[in-house]
């Protein structure tokens, strides 16, 4: 029993983070129609980000704000100066409908190169801002520590906030409106390109977080190999396919899932075992439930 | 005034307008009509700035309004209705309307244009926060132009508002159409299938056929024309 709830909350724990990742994912689904492999180099460049920052002002709240404007920055460029032009120019025809996805994962490349460049051998540190020893109850050490406990709180506090841009703010309108149908916002004056790019730029701080997150969660350390931030790309993609690609809801529901069902095939199954698990996942949910777990047929949700 | 010299537009190989040249004065309402591929959707559509120009000019009040985008036109009060009740089925009524009067941040200029929608089309204020897709068609009809009322446009494009509308439906729709030139002074370029009904309310009619100019002239002279009625009014 100790061991099962020691498995779920190490679930969701690591499941939140693979929500903001799939968020991030969502997001730029959403404003642009493209699969964005980038956005796992985005949150490895912007995690970098955060390192220096920490190494040069020692604090953890200087260093994850800054970080997420860094992410929503490079996403933004990324937008504007990479896909904006290539969209233009790229049809629905033919091969011409995998060009976005292409130079999304040539981006991913570029950006990793670009870290190797500059790093080279170096990491970036990212250690826990906080104790990382879980709290003491009847004599034993559950699996929730502060640092947990924090992670969950930017978590939902990150979560409450896009929920509110989203539901409550003249931008948040635009933003789902020049998703649902962008030739129809125009009409009504919507700047859809612009609108755009902020879907990025959100997308990039959001991912940014994942990243941090996901470091001071694990090793503590990035590289610009790092196989953390590759299963945090891949984690968050299945979470965001799992949710219906359409949902913010479904990226978090996805995510949690997720962490929850490969927590519990590392506990009880086996740690090699969790990269296919992830994969079997995705293909059942394809297969069984094509429109994500909360996606009903045709209706899109905010 | 709106001025249209010469316009032509081509899809790819296609000519969809040949040379098209038409004036409509301030607060008229203009019927297009003509058969389907004559080129009338195009033509909304590239006075919105949807579709580009090859050639031609298309001024409203003196403002050249090709080449610009549609999201810039609205600011020079040019709003169009997209053809099939162009609402956003993901978002509330509410929300739709309130889309078309964002871009003029305006809080209290945007309530009063919502409490003219709703005054216009009561049937709306009773659905404001339900989902779009939860309307029937006549009202997603209601709420397309309502969105378009919210932008507080001069010049309304309104593509094919009767299709697939029940007859009481188009009647009180085409009511709607009429009583926004009259009462507000708005300019109304509306095209229609629906030919009769369209002449019926409009003050001056333009026929387009295979992307050129067949006809002109006062709707009620157009009603008449024993060609007209032959060719587009099945009578």
């Amino acid at each position: 029993m100790f061991e099962l709830i020691n498995t779920l909350l190490i679930g969701i724990t690591a499941g939140s983070i693979y929500s903001l990742m799939a968020i991030s994912v969502v997001l730029v689904w959403r404003s642009t129609r493209v699969v964005n492999f980038a956005a796992g180099g985005l949150a490895l460049a912007s995690s970098f980000v955060g390192a220096a920052i920490l190494e040069k002002t020692g604090s953890f709240w200087i260093a994850l704000p800054i970080a997420m404007v860094a992410g929503a920055v490079f996403s933004a460029f990324i937008e504007y100066f990479f896909l904006r032009p290539l969209l233009k120019r790229s049809g629905d025809k033919g091969a011409e409908i995998f060009l976005p996805i292409i130079a999304t994962l040539g981006l991913l490349g570029i950006i990793k190169t670009i870290l190797n460049y500059i790093y080279g051998d170096r990491v970036g540190s990212l250690p826990p801002p906080m104790s990382d020893k879980g709290f003491v109850f009847s004599g034993e050490s559950i699996a929730l520590s502060p640092m947990r406990l924090l992670i969950l709180g930017i978590v939902l506090l990150l979560m409450i906030s896009l929920t509110l841009v989203f539901q409550r703010t003249n931008l948040g309108l635009s933003l789902r409106a020049a998703s649902f149908a962008p030739e129809i916002s125009r009409l009504a004056g919507i700047r859809v390109d612009f609108i755009r790019t902020v879907g990025w730029a959100i997308s990039g701080g959001v991912g940014a977080t994942a990243g941090i997150l996901q470091t001071t969660n694990g090793s503590g350390s990035v590289s610009p190999e790092s196989f953390e931030f590759s299963l945090l790309l891949v984690f968050g993609f299945v979470a965001a396919v799992i949710g219906g690609i359409e949902s913010l809801i479904g990226a978090v529901l996805g995510g949690l899932t997720l962490g929850i069902i490969l927590a519990i095939i590392l506990m009880y199954v086996g740690g090699s075992l969790v990269f296919i698990a992830a994969f079997l996942i995705l293909i059942l949910v394809l297969l069984l439930r094509p429109h994500g777990i909360i996606g009903a047929k045709g209706g899109r949700r905010a | 005034m709106l001025r249209i010299e010469n316009l032509t537009v081509d899809h790819g190989a296609i000519r969809a307008l040949r040379g098209v040249s038409f004036n409509v004065e301030k607060g008229q309402l203009a019927a297009i009509i003509g058969a389907n591929g004559a080129g009338k959707t195009t033509l909304l559509r590239t006075l919105s700035g949807l579709n580009k120009a090859s050639e031609g000019q298309a001024h409203w009040n003196d403002h050249n309004i090709l080449h610009s985008k549609p999201e810039k036109l609205v600011r020079h009060g040019i709003s169009h209705v997209s053809e099939g009740k162009s609402v956003i089925p993901g978002l509330t009524v509410s929300e739709n309307l309130e889309l078309g009067s964002l871009w003029r941040r305006n809080r209290s200029e945007s309530a009063k244009s919502k409490k003219e929608v709703l005054e216009l089309f009561p049937r709306l204020g009773e659905r404001l926060s339900q989902r779009a897709d939860s309307l029937s068609g006549g009202e997603r009809q209601m709420l397309a132009l309502g969105r378009s009322i919210m932008s507080k446009p001069e010049l309304l494009l309104l593509d094919e508002p009767s299709l697939g509308l029940a007859p009481l439906v188009i009647e009180q729709i085409f009511q709607a159409i009429r009583d926004l030139t009259t009462t507000k002074g708005l300019t109304v370029i509306l095209v229609e299938q629906n030919a009769m009904g369209a002449l019926k309310i409009a003050d001056v009619g333009i026929v387009l056929n295979l992307g050129s100019i067949a006809a002109t002239g006062s709707a009620a002279a157009l009603k008449d024309d024993p060609a007209v009625r032959a060719a587009y009014l099945g009578f």
